[in-house]
């Protein structure tokens, strides 16, 4: 009995990449949701019970039960409404494997080298940063032009799919390295296939419906980054 | 492509916690399979062309074609050959259950190998709040798994797989970070105890003596004293 008419909720924060993730996803398949913007500093008890182990968003709630994390948030959608639009992955096993290494890759490579960009102090660290970064973008090319069979339409092929779609999730991020920090991470002089991956995507009405204005994200981080220095500024 | 082995291959290496999740899964199916110990400190060319991006193990080789990550590996292994197998799926059917089965593994993936690591890698601050954190860790999986059996219910499963192999490293836990699991988390001892009597497990898992030789003959090599 998957899916049905159950009632969606999702818990999230405006400028999380991750919960932009849970959003196309819901959007791709066309699953009405009712969407609470939460107050990261004032978390509130529907938000702490759901997710009592992380405390992170993105939180979707179905029927009243919860499931966390963005990743496993995508895949339960895929799973739970089975007739509803494209699947996001494949159905042949070796395939899935494939959509799934490349999902870990984003999460253990991409965002994880990305993520210190918004929060180290030195220029040093930052520059770091960005290079394990760019790397790791560079080899997400190579995984771009594996995945959509040369053709470097989607990961998913000719359709959107769940590399897409975990991708897709950080795009206004993407686009807002290049103001914070002076670098631009998808440069179509250096990786071709994922600058028109990216304008591809933007292109689609699920993107144009859920992607974050870049400027808002640009002005987001910059006051983030001010917050940080004035506490660590005041913890010395 | 011209003479790549039929069957299923595993590059591994013989203590790694996540290369036996991929041997227990296997065993779990009745999956018979070559077993090929890698020396990581000189890689094969057989490893790194299977897994170029991070030339680690364990790779499962499928009629020649390379799978990587041990989580991923299991979901391949249960889904490759759910049919034929005729042995229960690690994964449940239902996919709210599958979602929390997929949190539980990823938690154990985001916590307990760095942490663990910590406690033996570490001296003073630093590893008095990796023991802290451990304890929390353990304290936290034992809640998830309740009064059930296994992680997944009354069928061991994709959760019991992604985290048995750990409870291996307990006794190096205990001698590093002065932690005991017995007294902290009864429950989740008890499970390790039930999954130990799993064939695929015993067979499977390093003996926890060797666990805590293996990691002192690390720290010399690392000059860690």
């Amino acid at each position: 009995m998957a899916g049905g008419n159950g009632e969606l909720k999702l818990l999230g924060m405006w400028a999380s990449p991750f919960v932009t993730r849970a959003k196309l996803a819901l959007h791709i398949k066309g699953l009405p949701y009712e969407y609470v913007e939460e107050d990261l500093g004032n978390k509130s008890a529907l938000f702490l019970s759901s997710n009592p182990v992380h405390k992170t968003v993105p939180v979707l709630i179905h029927n009243g039960k919860p499931i966390c994390e963005s990743s496993v948030i995508v895949q339960y959608i895929d799973d739970a409404f089975p007739g509803v639009g494209t699947p996001l992955l494949p159905a042949d096993p070796y395939e899935r494997a494939v959509a799934r290494f490349w999902a870990a890759y984003i999460e253990d490579k991409v965002v994880t080298s990305w993520a210190p960009v918004f929060r180290v102090k030195t220029d040093e660290e930052r520059d770091e940063a960005a290079r394990q970064t760019l790397a790791a973008v560079e080899v997400l090319e190579g995984a771009l032009k594996e995945c959509s069979g040369g053709k470097g339409a989607f990961f998913g092929g000719d359709s959107v799919g769940y590399v897409d779609v975990l991708l897709g999730g950080l795009v206004s991020w993407l686009k807002a390295n290049e103001p914070l920090t002076g670098t631009k991470l998808i440069d179509a002089t250096k990786t071709p296939l994922l600058a028109a991956w990216m304008e591809r995507f933007c292109e689609l009405d699920v993107a144009k419906a859920v992607l974050q204005d870049v400027d808002a994200v640009v002005e987001y981080a910059m006051a983030l980054r001010v917050r940080l220095a004035a506490s660590s500024a005041a913890n010395n | 492509m011209a003479g790549e082995k039929k069957g299923l291959q595993l590059l591994d290496f013989w203590v790694s916690p996540f290369g036996q999740r991929c041997r227990i899964a296997l065993d779990e199916k009745a999956l018979p399979y070559e077993y090929l110990e890698q020396d990581l400190g000189n890689k094969s060319e057989l490893l790194l062309r299977s897994n170029p991006v991070h030339k680690k193990i364990p790779v499962l080789l499928h009629d020649g074609r390379p799978v990587c990550e041990s989580l991923i590996i299991v979901q391949y292994i249960d889904e490759a050959f759910s049919s034929s197998s005729g042995k229960p799926p690690l994964l449940p059917s239902d996919p709210y259950a599958r979602a929390q089965a997929r949190f539980w593994a990823d938690y154990v993936d985001k916590k307990v190998y760095d942490c663990g690591t910590r406690l033996w890698k570490t001296k003073g601050e630093p590893q008095q709040q990796a023991r802290k954190e451990m304890v929390e860790i353990l304290k936290t999986l034992e809640g998830a798994l309740g009064d059930k059996p296994y992680f997944g219910g009354d069928e061991f499963g994709f959760v019991d797989v992604a985290f048995v192999p750990f409870t291996a490293w307990f006794l190096t836990y205990e001698r590093y970070g002065e932690i005991s699991v017995d007294k902290e988390c009864p429950r989740l001892a008890a499970w390790a105890k039930r999954c130990g009597e799993r064939e695929s497990v015993n067979k499977n898992l390093s003996p926890p003596e060797k666990v805590y030789e293996f990691i002192g003959t690390l720290k010399k090599k690392f000059g860690i004293e």
